[in-house]
């Protein structure tokens, strides 16, 4: 089967029922993608299918059509993401393993909302568990980033 | 509290478990340093000066910070402090975990093991203390716990930068031929103003790390610290939002196999049947072992990918033995019930606690039972360690917060000698006391014996992590204040009951050490507590019960912070006495404490009136050296109690980083909050019930209030910061549900008693 991730094209064998995650961290070698849960229920696993933030622990790769991006291939030219930017400017992660799901949750949040409210906020980071408590800095870096995004930064 | 008496009587734990255990050798075996473990593994052109700094001939300069990274930002402190005395910026070193070994013991996770409360200065609690840190010595535990970190490492990581400067300037100075007084250092190099002539440390650290070090070391006054006591920017942030390969989950090798565990689901219990012929059969699918560990038994799948492992576990079919403890959460209570019932030991009996309450009129005495769950760790990152046996020796790759222990378990249960393991200690998808232990470790270390010299990451599923953890017990609390007519207390007794954390972590990780003497940390949190009461007394019992349990962020102060700070705010009431001024009162001889309430109170303006609907809770906790005072503010809302601000003072006696610290705090607290609010983890059938976060969930960035800290240095002694936000963060919403509903709820999780939004 043959997937698009980060742009990068790959041909893997594996039983379709397997879920997006595993394949990407087992067979693709993609190991920004965590795994917390299995069941879609603490976000670790976020990637973006076609820009929607999906849920990649319980996503059967072969129902996967759509051009799949990870934490690894959201920076342009080089350069960290607006979000990562303000992930870093807020110093935001603490152990950090659920930060690759809770950016790109939040790279999806700002692709719909340009300057997201906090209602927006709690919306589309709820499923996102962070154990360290990160989420005072994750609501601050999201709306540093929709600054840095909107000026092209 | 006790005297020179008490302890001639009575062994306490971790004295007893060191001196059984065969560690105690003389006074020349503490005082001789242990071998640095940089020396066999340097770069070409690499000098190393001490277990901590590492100079290249290319001016790369490493510093080893020996502990565990979970999240609290301990990696970045630690390399302040050699960066603060070698002159160097952190942005200008590497900074690696290093080696499992000895020379990177720590001392101050002890140094509070003594029956002491850590405001006692007399010479006996001093004495002890500096007992307790030859004993860490002996134990030469490289473990990351107790909120220790930076007090075990504030001295003597300061020194290794200090030393490795010296020894650079002196070799600069034989290599320009000028007097050592005459030379300057700053960003990592040697400069000689009067000549105007430079060296990097890179151009003189072979020459310098053959000297021998000084014998003396002067470290730099606060005054004049460059980077200690200001934020940084931490070494790991970079890596955190680009999705690096850090962690134990990401380690990948060449030709590496995949795998997980299936272990009894009733701990301790044995397979009775076991049929494994399907499992074997699922495509993807290499081996099933057997796995025997002194965490229990169960099996280990060897697969071609993480997903064939887990189908593989779930189709295995055992039926396993009856286990040794009671079946459910029912009978697991009332042996706790039971247990109050015995006399304890007094960790703290100040008066004459039976005389007070003898003639008290009914009307004065104040009584409660209160009652706290067993809790899961739950990190975000499940367990998993990957590991290969080649030639006889062991390579293990895992987030572990004790790396000379997975060293000395891993070679015991492959059976191998200590030098031929090797431990690369990762990055950890928090630990919170979770990754002290060694299951994890083991599990993949005896599949790799098995895998045919191949390497193999075992990642345990959710579930499994779930319903194998060590497990912060559950307690009950029995307690009785006799108020006077002023409405303060002259007498309080608190008993407490619960499974004794130290003879669980005995029995897993060194079975042949039987413990004697109480265990304090049943009573920490409780006994401790900078009040004086005429009549005070706080004794722990332990109670059988053989569920795994262990250290859970603060441990007994998780437990006995809101038992303590909960029934106080019942004497605040019952005797008519604001809260904050209840305190106050009572904490006078400690103005350190007086210090931070008043801290905290002014900041959340304790005392103004409120608008309808809205209330405020306050407690406060001494923990690992520091003080902490925390409110909470609620609000009712139609769906439900909202948990608005939370305001946190405390007394950390020197701040090494601001930045760090606040992030702890809060942290700290949305742990405490978290497991406040909802958690619980319940027991029928003999087996954990709860599996995933959908049964065990955690605080919600929507559930999560805004917060207001303040950092005080007072105290002249430094104090611990990863755990001590946890403890008074329950009892704080307990009060402020209180203060607005007028429901007092003392058992714990409080969502069975009101809801939440």
């Amino acid at each position: 089967m043959r997937l698009t991730v980060d742009g990068q094209q790959f041909d893997i064998n594996a039983d379709p029922e397997m879920p997006l995650l595993w394949a990407l961290r087992d067979l693709m070698g993609k190991t920004g993608p965590k795994f917390g849960c299995g069941i879609a229920a603490c976000g670790a696993c976020t990637v973006n299918v076609d820009g929607q933030a999906v849920r990649s622990c319980s996503l059967p790769v072969g129902q996967v059509t759509g051009a799949v991006t990870t934490i690894e291939g959201i920076g342009i030219d080089g350069k960290l993401h607006p979000v990562q930017q303000a992930w870093l400017e807020e110093q935001v992660a603490q152990c950090g393993y659920c930060q690759a799901g809770q950016i790109m949750s939040a790279v999806a949040l700002l692709e719909e909302v340009a300057a997201p409210s906090d209602a927006d906020i709690d919306d589309a980071m709820g499923g996102n568990l962070c154990r360290c408590g990160t989420y005072p800095k994750i609501r601050t870096a999201i709306k540093r980033a929709a600054v840095l995004k909107t000026a092209g930064l | 509290m006790a005297s020179v008496g008490k302890i001639a009587r009575r062994t306490f734990l971790i004295g007893a478990a060191a001196i059984a255990g065969g560690v105690a050798v003389g006074y020349y075996y503490y005082r001789k340093p242990f071998p640095n473990p940089l020396e066999g593994d340097l770069a070409k052109g690499e000098a190393t000066f001490n277990p901590y700094v590492k100079i290249g001939a290319d001016n790369t300069i490493t510093i080893v910070a020996p502990r565990a990274e979970m999240g609290q930002g301990i990696s970045t402190t630690l390399a302040a402090m050699v960066a603060e005395e070698l002159d160097v910026d952190l942005d200008q070193v590497k900074v690696e975990h290093g080696p499992a070994s000895y020379a990177y013991y720590n001392a101050a996770i002890l140094e509070e093991g003594g029956p002491f409360a850590f405001f006692d200065e007399s010479m006996t609690a001093e004495a002890v203390r500096a007992g307790m840190g030859v004993i860490g010595k002996f134990l030469a535990l490289q473990a990351t716990g107790g909120s220790a970190s930076t007090r075990d490492g504030f001295d003597k990581m300061r020194q290794a930068g200090a030393a490795a400067r010296q020894m650079l300037i002196a070799a600069a100075a034989q290599k320009l031929g000028v007097a050592a007084a005459e030379l300057e250092t700053a960003n990592g190099s040697i400069l000689h103003k009067a000549s105007g002539k430079s060296l990097t440390y890179g151009a003189v650290a072979a020459a310098a790390a053959a000297m021998a070090p000084p014998a003396e070391v002067r470290l730099k006054d606060k005054a004049d610290w460059k980077l200690l006591g200001k934020s940084q920017k931490r070494i790991d942030m970079l890596a955190k939002v680009t999705g690096a390969p850090i962690f134990g989950i990401d380690v990948r090798l060449p030709d590496m196999l995949y795998g997980t565990v299936k272990m009894s689901p009733r701990f301790w219990a044995r397979p009775v049947t076991a049929d494994l012929s399907k499992a074997e059969k699922m495509p993807g699918v290499i081996k099933i072992v057997s796995i025997e560990t002194n965490y229990g038994h169960g099996f280990g799948i060897i697969a071609e990918n993480t997903w064939a492992a887990f189908k593989a576990a779930e189709a295995i079919d055992a039926k396993w033995a009856d286990p040794e403890y009671p079946l459910d959460s029912a009978a697991i209570a009332e042996v706790l019930k039971q247990a109050l019932g015995a006399k304890g030991s007094a960790m703290r009996d100040d008066g004459d606690v039976d005389t007070a309450f003898a003639d008290a009129p009914r009307e004065r005495i104040v009584e409660a039972d209160y009652a706290v769950p067993y809790l899961a760790h739950a990190t975000m990152e499940p367990m998993n360690a990957t590991a290969q046996l080649k030639n006889g020796a062991l390579d293990i790759w895992c987030g572990n917060q004790a790396p000379t222990l997975v060293r000395q378990l891993c070679a015991n249960a492959v059976g191998i000698e200590q030098d031929k393991v090797t431990v690369h200690t990762t990055f950890m998808g928090g630990g919170f006391g979770r990754r002290v232990e060694m299951d994890y470790a083991l599990c993949a270390a005896l599949m790799a014996k098995q895998a045919g010299g191949r390497p193999v990451k075992v990642t345990w599923t959710r579930e499994e992590d779930m319903r194998h953890d060590a497990y912060r017990p559950a307690a009950v609390g029995k307690f009785q204040a006799r108020l006077g007519d002023d409405g303060l207390p002259v007498a309080v007794d608190m008993k407490i009951a619960s499974p004794s954390v130290i003879a669980g972590t005995l029995r897993r990780l060194f079975p042949s050490i039987s413990p004697l003497g109480p265990d304090k940390t049943i009573v920490d949190g409780a006994y401790d507590q900078p009040y004086t009461i005429p009549n005070y007394r706080v004794s722990g019992i332990a109670a059988t019960v053989s569920i795994p349990v262990g250290s859970w962020r603060s441990v007994g102060s998780s437990i006995n912070s809101f038992f303590h700070e909960g029934f106080l705010d019942e004497i605040a009431v019952a005797g008519k006495t604001d809260p904050v001024e209840l305190r106050k009162m009572l904490m006078a001889a400690y103005p350190a404490a007086v210090k931070v309430v008043e801290k905290v109170a002014a900041m959340a303006k304790w005392g103004e009136a409120l608008p309808a609907g809205k209330a405020k809770g306050m407690a406060f906790t001494l923990c690992f050296g520091s003080w902490v005072g925390e409110i909470v503010q609620v609000a009712d809302t139609p769906a439900g109690i909202r948990i608005e601000k939370v305001w946190i003072a405390a007394d950390v006696g020197t701040a090494l980083d601001p930045d760090i610290i606040e992030a702890q705090l809060i942290s700290a607290a949305i742990y405490g909050l978290s497991a406040a609010v909802a958690q619980e983890i319940t027991f029928a059938d003999g087996m954990v019930e709860q599996s995933n976060f959908h049964d065990y969930d955690a605080m919600r960035i929507f559930q999560c209030p805004t917060f207001e800290v303040a950092i005080l240095e007072n105290f002249h002694k430094m104090g611990g910061v990863g755990e001590i936000g946890t403890p008074p963060a329950a009892p704080a919403l307990a009060n402020a549900v209180f203060a607005l509903t007028g429901k007092r709820i003392r058992t714990l999780p409080l969502s069975k008693g009101v809801a939440f939004a």
